[in-house]
């Protein structure tokens, strides 16, 4: 039985941790004088060591993240944070600014010392209005208590911090396209090369790290490398909070090492499935990862563990499904979500999420043919790395691993003249 | 101009914020969109004046994000969740309930200008669905009754308290002040919360009523979500107008395509303007977009001609 931590979640017991004064209390803003005391170079040997991935999605080390900063570029250093939760099934960065703000501006301090960062950008959806004033209200208390702005607590070291929303679009959580998306044009991504590392903001040295990342460093700058490596596994080390939704009993973010059974995740954290139904599929880190099925439980959810039974970990989004989950209607819905946020600027996720959507949609209203799946599989074969993000790669998942796990569903939706679930109409996106 | 003297000088507050100017356009957008109620032709012309644009690369961006209008929309913005886990447990048929109510497609606003209904893709808060949004403050775990009181108290233009209101979460009173502080200069100022009363229970220093709407500790009844995850009853609850298969223009109540400026001010979907949605014949993959033009984003990638100040 693995036991839950407490490192990220540690202040959300207390209500008034968001306020500056129970921050502080809680030993909030106590990495800094242990930054301050080391050499930028020396804390970016800290994280690289400590093993730390990005919480984003894609698993990037950290620290080697930093290090590709381009130096003596004679332009300025940028720090973003990726605050543009919306994968499908992920409200993990959310709750942690709604509930410990100040955890994201002690990280965003500590590390923009570290790479040598004078303007930090958190740049967060718009939709989410609460997450948004907690997290300004906590920059506008580290500005009046001299933890941002000019010589912070005496260190020499200078940072402002601006907090940008975005304003209605999934593909800015990609960092090319956010960046974009920051310099006031529509968000689109870029190829890469050359990465933000070398031209990212302004085409200065930029990286870009998502919240829980951020908010991970002054833990590990405060209790050590070893601390820090005492959780995980050697490749996937650390805490890391694991959002988990669908037809569950106890719906959350839970925290717990790395390299946790999802079993226990979904099982015993969670609660199992409501009203004691079977699993039917789950999904390792949202909807842009394969989903799995009952018998990957014991899979230990970390970076490898979930590469090796064929998904991904992503942002360790958990989402549960049923028995009574339609897998079509499943894979309908995800796909009207990729079909509406592809930017438009490949052709084969432009068109290729629309036709799968139009596909699947016919499916479910029972005008399925027998060559659906065939084609379904090959529009996929078609976008998978024909794009230029991960976007159009992520609308795939969920149709080549439905297929996989659950290929009779779909012949059933043609053979049987519709779906053969209860209450079954189409679900098309009326918008 | 749409932005008044006063408010142009803040917007040269939110420009020096950034190390170049162009950074300040999506915060821009927001403040024309909280004087304006939406981004109109005007608001691109000047917006583009202040930052050194053209109003097509202006345009270029204002069409390219969701949350910025194209109309008006009602003092109170509904948004429903329609990704999985929200669909899960109830929210098509909650979209579809109001959308009834309010006699709109989705994307429209009611007679009296007070309700907006949308649906929306994930909004990161999975654990509390269904997950319906007011001025884009939480209101977690509806049934359909609850939601549908909630749509009640706001026709009366009053505000019950999100769920989140004992830990100081508030319900900003118009999508007038959601946009000002959207543009990231603080709290709205004074009339920013619009004309009537401003709402019961959500007033401006954050003080919220003890009622909270949701967030019950148990988990939702089962019955109910399995009947959720449907369609809309009818093709957005009203206003369907007949399907225009060659149609190559969006039809969409939001007019999705559109340039800023090409229809006149009228509010969202209050204009008959076709069915939100178009079914696809059985016909195999598609081979255009032809007749299909639903999204909520301008996907082209090129700007539509020097569009944005001609509609008027």
């Amino acid at each position: 039985m693995t036991e839950q931590v407490q490192v990220l979640t540690s202040r959300w017991g207390e209500p008034d941790a968001y306020q500056l004064g129970k921050f502080r209390e809680l030993d909030g803003y106590a990495s800094l004088d242990a930054a301050f005391g080391k050499s930028p170079e020396d804390l970016v040997q800290v994280v690289k060591d400590s093993g730390l991935r990005g919480r984003g999605g894609a698993g990037f080390p950290t620290g080697m993240k930093w290090g590709f900063l381009a130096k003596g570029t004679g332009k300025p250093t940028y720090l973003v944070v990726n605050a543009d939760e919306s994968e499908p099934g992920t409200f993990k960065d959310m709750e942690l600014l709604e509930r410990d703000p100040h955890a994201l501006v002690e990280g965003v301090i500590v590390s923009s010392y570290a790479i040598g960062c004078r303007n930090a950008f958190i740049y967060l959806r718009g939709e989410c209005g609460w997450p948004g004033r907690r997290l300004q209200a906590a920059i506008d208390a580290a500005y009046d208590d001299g933890l941002l702005g000019r010589n912070i607590k005496g260190s020499g070291f200078d940072l402002d911090v601006v907090l940008h929303r975005g304003a209605g679009a999934y593909i800015c959580g990609e960092e090319t396209a956010l960046l974009s998306s920051l310099e006031g044009q529509r968000g689109q991504p870029k190829l890469r090369p050359p990465f933000p590392a070398v031209e990212g903001l302004y085409r200065a040295p930029t990286t870009v790290n998502n919240v829980e990342t951020i908010a991970t460093v002054p833990w590990i700058v405060r209790n050590g490398v070893d601390w820090f490596r005492s959780m995980g596994s050697d490749k996937s080390p650390g805490p890391k909070l694991f959002s988990v939704s669908g037809d569950v009993v106890r719906p959350g973010n839970y925290e717990f090492p790395l390299g946790v059974p999802a079993r226990e995740v979904i099982m015993d954290a969670a609660g199992g499935l409501l009203d004691g139904k079977t699993l039917k599929a789950w999904t390792p880190g949202g909807s842009s990862t394969p989903m799995l099925t009952a018998d990957h439980l014991d899979t230990p959810m970390d970076f490898e563990g979930i590469t090796g039974a064929g998904s991904l970990l992503g942002t360790a989004a958990v989402m549960v499904f049923s028995e009574d989950v339609c897998m079509v209607r499943a894979c309908l819905n995800f796909t009207e979500f990729y079909a509406h946020e592809s930017c438009g600027k490949c052709t084969p996720c432009r068109e290729g999420t629309d036709w799968m959507r139009k596909i699947l949609s016919r499916l479910e209203s029972g005008q399925g043919r027998p060559d659906d799946m065939d084609t379904l599989k090959d529009i996929c074969d078609s976008i998978f790395g024909r794009v230029f993000c991960a976007l159009g790669d992520g609308a795939t998942s969920p149709i080549v691993s439905a297929l996989k796990f659950f290929r009779d569903e779909f012949d059933e939706h043609v053979s049987g003249g519709g779906c053969p679930f209860p209450g079954a109409r189409v679900a098309v996106a009326a918008h | 101009m749409p932005l008044s003297d006063q408010t142009l000088a803040r917007a040269e507050e939110l420009i020096a914020r950034y190390p170049q100017r162009r950074s300040a356009l999506l915060p821009i957008l927001f403040l024309l969109q909280a004087e304006d109620g939406y981004v109109s032709p005007a608001g691109v012309a000047q917006a583009a004046q202040l930052l050194g644009l053209t109003k097509a690369e202006v345009g270029a961006v204002a069409t390219f994000y969701t949350m910025f209008r194209r109309r008006p929309v009602g003092k109170y913005l509904v948004s429903v969740c329609k990704t999985l886990p929200c669909q899960l447990r109830g929210s098509r048929e909650i979209s579809a309930a109001i959308a009834e109510r309010l006699d709109v497609p989705l994307g429209g606003t009611d007679q009296s200008g007070m309700v907006t209904i949308e649906e929306v893709e994930c909004l990161a808060a999975c654990d509390g669905a269904p997950v319906v949004q007011v001025n884009t403050e939480n209101y977690e775990r509806l049934s359909t009754s609850e939601a549908m009181e909630l749509l009640e108290s706001l026709l009366r233009d009053e505000v019950p308290p999100p769920t989140f209101a004992a830990d100081g979460s508030v319900t900003e009173p118009s999508t007038a002040a959601l946009h000002w502080r959207l543009a990231g200069l603080g709290d709205p100022p004074a009339g920013f919360a619009g004309t009537a009363a401003a709402g019961a229970g959500a007033s401006a220093n954050g003080q919220a009523g003890e009622r909270s709407i949701g967030r019950e500790p148990s988990p939702p009844e089962p019955t109910e979500q399995r009947e959720a995850g449907e369609p809309q009853p009818s093709e957005g609850a009203g206003a369907a107008a007949p399907e225009a298969p060659t149609e190559p223009e969006p039809q969409d109540p939001e007019a999705a395509h559109e340039a800023p400026g090409d229809e006149g001010p009228a509010p969202e979907g209050t204009a008959p303007e076709g069915s939100p949605e178009r079914r696809q014949p059985a016909d195999g993959p598609p081979t255009g977009r032809v007749a299909d033009g639903g999204e909520g984003r301008d996907r082209s990638s090129t700007a539509p001609p020097d569009e944005a100040g001609e509609g008027r």
